[in-house]
Parts: structure tokens; C-alpha cells; sequence
């Protein structure tokens, strides 16, 4: 048992990097992913991931495999969508998810085009889907520092947040946060996208931070079980994942997205918001 | 009259409207302090997007609204249909407790004695024992209780509810409505929009009879008479999508250069819409209302 579960991680370096990268990860990137879930956007979740590839991209043809440049040109280029999205939206007819799905649907083709302009197919792999095994200290600092900007910037946006998530109206109404909450919530979005993208790839990194927020809500009923067991999904498939990686000898980030999904199942069949649960037959309603 | 005390509310020839179509045209009225006031009029009238604009969600298309009066924060508007997301995984309680953003902020946190006045609130629309039930768990009136908590801690001196009585059932809009009165009587300015005239009759002391065009405002007794109740619903019905521009303007507005064209343009430099096609009924717009006797209802 030891072997199976423990031993990968005390005799290999990269595992315990992994390791750390996934518990970063869980404890940034997932809460963020709770909060586009419950903002209905889990979906744009995924269009920004696609939308940080040509920023990165970029950076990778001037610079080569550099993390500063890739970070940087992915951070960027994921603002300039939310950002021009948010113009498009407030100030035309179109909705925001289709303004959005715009800007990303081009941002994805610019980026894979400029992919292919120097790299090898390699290359093009390590972007779509990380590097979490392969992960060094700088791109290690770097996930862990925005994990830690995020928990605080979610900690001071809390109140602001759940209101513009329950009753934008509301908020409007009372303060002048509402916009602050809406872009410094896609702001936290895109950092994480980038910080995901390092260890899972700009395709897996949405995937840790829906697929437990997904299975935590079919559990939880209040926010703060929901966060909270949103991270232990996430962290709890990271680890699973890594092993099963080094195991049976698969990629790491997909293995580790897959066993989200597995949480997702499970949940889904037994959780008290699942599948099952409003279809059993009740023997005993209450009285009142 | 008394010059010195100031409206709560003055409009000043105000249009509102959505694609330059007016939703309300050339409203002027000046609604005292601690005035109840029931919006009246039928689908369509401008009565959301009055108090929208009220609100300050919606800018003017001609014309202001002034609030001479009124402190910073010191408005609060409960829209017909809001934006609530029910399925939201928040407590009664929190939503409540919202309705303190003027005192805590963003980052304050709950004193024990703001604790209970959320507590004394939820009890006070009979929601006590609540508290920690789900939101979405919530009956629809059951909800517009909670709305109404939340708007009693929002302690605000002007008051806004559109419908806040539509799809809610009798003995929840009696409960309601006793809070409205409450209000009143503590002195707060309260516009209301509301459907059903008999309530209206019964409760409101003052109502503004929009048709897009101001029908009439005053008094219920004067404004809900029959004639103006049937001119509100003839204004109504008299919707054109291609309507011509309209060239009403105050004297001292300038007036745009392409005015020739226009069938309904005035070259006589008029002072306003008096005998003007469409003018309102002027009179009752421009009352003037004394401040009224508190209310001597027996509270229960």
C-alpha cells in the first residue's frame, strides 16, 4: 500500500513538484472554477483557456519555451478578450457569450497558427496539455504565487461576488463594486487559466477547476461546504491522477482530469443533488 | 404653500424611453417628502421605466429628475422581476442581511446587534424561523417577503417597488402592504406601482396616472376618475413604431434646425403643450401636494 500510494512521492522530486503544482492548483484555480459554475460561465471558462493560447503562443515564438513570456503573453491576451468581450457586450446587441465565443474562436485559430509558424507538433502537445511532471521551480513559484493572490483576492471580493452572482441588480442598487466584482472575478479567471496551463495545458486547465466544483454542487447545499469540498476533489484527483500516471504510465494531466470526471460520476449517481436522488422511492415524507 | 421644505422628487419635463421611442413623455411633477404615491396606468405606460429612471438606471432622454433631498444611498429600488439567481446556494438570512451594504461594506462584518435587527426583520415579514432555509426553497411570496426584509434594512428615506404585488397571493399582499404603510407612516417617500385600483382606492392617498403621456397626478380620489382612467387607456393604445420626432421642447431649449419637416412642429415659439395635440392634462401634473396628516391606522 505504501508503494502504491506513498513511495512515488517521497523517491521522485518531480512527483513531490506535481504534487505541490496540484495542491496550488486545487486550492486557486478550483474556487475560481465554483464561482464560473455557479455564474452559469463554465462554459466561458473553457472559451478563455482557448482565448490565452495566441498570448502565449507569442510569447513562445519570440522567446522560446520561456515561462516569463509565455505567462505574460497568456495573461495579456486573455485580458484583451474579457476585456474587449465586455466593450462588445455593453455597447452592441450581441450577448456576452456570443461576443465572447468572437473573440475566442479567432484568438484560438491566431494561436494555433502561430504555434505551428516555428514549433514542432512537441511543442504545439506541451501547450494543449502541460507539462505538470516536467514542472521546475520557477514555473513551481509562479502557480504557487497565484494561488496565493488569488485565495486573497477571492477573500476580499467574497460579499461583492456572491451578490453579483445572487442579485446583480441588487449590487448596482447599493454600491459600485458590481464592476469591480464582474471584471476582477474574469481577471482572477484568466491568471488561473495561465497558471493551469503551465502544469495541465491550456485544454486541461478548465477541467480542474469545473469538473469538482460540478461534483461538490451536486453535495453541498451552503458555499462554504461547497469551496471547501471543491478542494478536496480537486487536490484529492490531482494526487490520484499523479499516481496514476506513474502507475500505469499515462500523461499526467489528462489522467488527472479523467479522475475529476470519475468524482463527477460517482457524485453524479449517488450525491443528494445527483441523478438517483429525486428518483428513489420515499417511504417516509415528513410531516411538514 | 411652503417654499422652504424642498420635494423629495422633482421632474422637470422628463423623457425616458428606450431607442428614442419616449416610454415617458414630458412628465413634470413635484412629490413631497413623505408622500405615498401609487404609480397607476395601464400595460406598457412608462411606470417601470419611471421608476428605472428614478432609480438611475436609465438616463434621461430629455428633461431631469432632481433629488434635491436625498442623502447619498438613501434610495431603494426593488425592480418587478430582479435578477435573483434562486438557485444560489445562500441562506434567507444572508439575503437579508444584504440589505445592511450601507453599513458593513464589502468587508465589515455582522455585529450581534445587526445580527438581531435582521432577525427583528425577517420576524416583522413574518418570516421568523427562516433564516437559515436555502433561498431557493422559497414559495414566490415567501420570496417578496424576504425582498421586503431586506428593503426594511436598507432603511432607505425613498422607496421604490415596481409591482412588487404581481403573482403574489391575498392575505401575502395584505401583510405587505401594512409594511408599505409602516413606511409611510415612519416618513419615508414611497412610489409604488401597482395594478389593482381598488387597493389603490383604499390605500394609496396620492396616485400618478401615466398613459406614457402624465394623464393626471394628485389626490387617488381626483386622478382615478372614470374620464381620465379612459383617456389613460386611449393614450395607450395609440402606439406608432414610426412615430415622427417629437419637437415639444421647453422654451429655452434650443430647437433643432430640421424642425420645417416636421407635421406637428410649432413655429410659434410656444411656452409648452398646452392645447397641443397630445399634451397631458396639465393641471393635476403641476400639483402641488400639502404634506398629509400622518396615517391613524391601528397598527397590529
Amino acid at each position: 500500500m505504501f508503494d502504491l500510494l506513498i513511495a512515488p512521492f517521497t523517491e521522485f522530486a518531480f512527483m513531490r513538484r506535481a504534487l505541490a503544482g496540484c495542491l496550488a492548483l486545487a486550492l486557486g484555480a478550483t474556487p475560481v472554477g465554483v464561482f464560473l459554475l455557479l455564474r452559469r460561465m463554465s462554459l466561458m471558462g473553457d472559451a478563455m483557456s482557448h482565448a490565452i493560447l495566441p498570448g502565449a503562443a507569442l510569447g513562445y515564438l519570440a522567446f522560446g519555451l520561456s515561462l516569463g513570456a509565455m505567462t505574460i503573453g497568456g495573461i495579456v491576451a486573455g485580458l484583451v478578450v474579457v476585456f474587449a468581450a465586455g466593450l462588445v457586450t455593453r455597447a452592441s446587441v450581441l450577448k456576452e457569450d456570443a461576443s465572447l465565443a468572437a473573440f475566442y474562436l479567432l484568438s484560438l485559430a491566431a494561436g494555433v497558427m502561430i504555434v505551428s509558424l516555428r514549433g514542432q507538433n512537441l511543442d504545439l502537445l506541451h501547450v494543449l496539455f502541460g507539462s505538470v511532471l516536467g514542472l521546475d521551480d520557477a514555473s513551481l513559484l509562479l502557480i504557487a504565487g497565484i494561488a496565493s493572490v488569488t485565495l486573497v483576492c477571492l477573500a476580499l471580493l467574497f460579499r461583492p461576488l456572491v451578490m453579483e452572482c445572487f442579485d446583480p441588480a441588487f449590487l448596482r442598487g447599493v454600491s459600485r463594486w458590481s464592476p469591480v466584482a464582474h471584471y476582477g472575478f474574469l481577471m482572477l479567471v484568466v491568471v488561473n487559466l495561465v497558471s493551469g496551463f503551465h502544469a495541465l495545458g491550456t485544454l486541461m486547465a478548465v477541467g480542474i477547476m469545473i469538473l469538482p466544483s460540478a461534483a461538490a454542487r451536486l453535495w453541498a447545499k451552503g458555499l462554504p461546504a461547497l469551496l471547501l469540498l471543491a478542494v478536496l476533489f480537486a487536490f484529492g484527483s490531482g494526487a490520484s491522477g499523479l499516481l496514476l500516471s506513474f502507475h500505469v504510465d499515462v500523461p499526467a494531466g489528462p489522467a488527472i482530469v479523467l479522475v475529476c470526471g470519475v468524482v463527477y460520476f460517482v457524485s453524479l449517481l449517488a450525491a443528494p443533488g445527483g441523478l438517483l436522488a429525486g428518483r428513489l422511492p420515499v417511504r417516509h415524507h415528513l410531516e411538514s | 404653500m411652503n417654499r422652504l421644505a424642498l420635494p423629495m422628487i422633482r421632474l422637470d419635463n422628463l423623457t425616458l424611453g428606450y431607442d428614442r421611442h419616449p416610454a415617458v413623455h414630458h412628465l413634470s411633477a413635484e412629490i413631497p417628502a413623505g408622500a405615498l404615491v401609487a404609480v397607476v396606468g395601464p400595460n406598457g405606460a412608462g411606470k417601470s421605466t419611471l421608476l428605472k429612471g428614478l432609480a438611475g438606471e436609465l438616463r434621461p432622454i430629455g428633461g431631469r429628475i432632481l433629488l434635491p433631498e436625498l442623502p447619498a444611498g438613501g434610495l431603494a429600488y426593488m425592480p418587478q422581476r430582479g435578477e435573483i439567481d434562486h438557485s444560489f446556494p445562500v441562506s434567507v438570512f444572508d439575503v437579508v442581511a444584504m440589505g445592511l451594504w450601507h453599513e458593513i461594506g464589502a468587508f465589515g462584518g455582522l455585529s450581534r446587534e445587526q445580527r438581531g435587527r435582521v432577525r427583528a426583520a425577517l420576524a416583522a415579514v413574518g418570516m421568523a424561523g427562516f433564516e437559515s432555509r436555502p433561498i431557493g426553497s422559497l414559495s414566490g411570496g415567501q420570496l417578496q417577503r424576504a425582498r421586503f426584509a431586506r428593503l426594511m434594512l436598507q432603511d432607505a428615506p425613498l422607496i421604490l417597488l415596481d409591482e412588487p404585488f404581481a403573482a403574489i397571493d391575498s392575505r401575502t399582499v395584505d401583510d405587505l402592504v401594512e409594511l408599505i404603510l409602516g413606511w409611510h407612516d415612519e416618513g419615508r417617500t414611497i412610489l409604488t406601482v401597482v395594478h389593482d385600483l381598488e387597493q389603490v382606492r383604499r390605500h394609496f392617498p396620492t396616485a400618478l396616472l401615466l398613459s406614457r403621456e402624465p394623464v393626471a397626478f394628485g389626490p387617488t380620489a381626483e386622478v382615478l376618475t372614470p374620464e381620465r382612467l379612459a383617456r389613460a387607456r386611449r393614450l395607450s393604445e395609440a402606439f406608432d413604431e414610426h412615430a415622427h420626432e417629437c419637437h415639444i421642447e421647453e422654451l429655452t431649449v434650443a430647437v433643432a434646425p430640421d424642425v420645417g419637416a416636421h407635421p406637428h412642429a410649432h413655429d410659434d415659439g410656444h411656452a409648452h403643450a398646452e392645447g397641443h395635440g397630445h399634451a397631458p392634462a396639465r393641471p393635476a401634473t403641476h400639483a402641488h401636494l400639502a404634506p398629509r396628516p400622518r396615517r391613524g391606522l391601528p397598527r397590529h
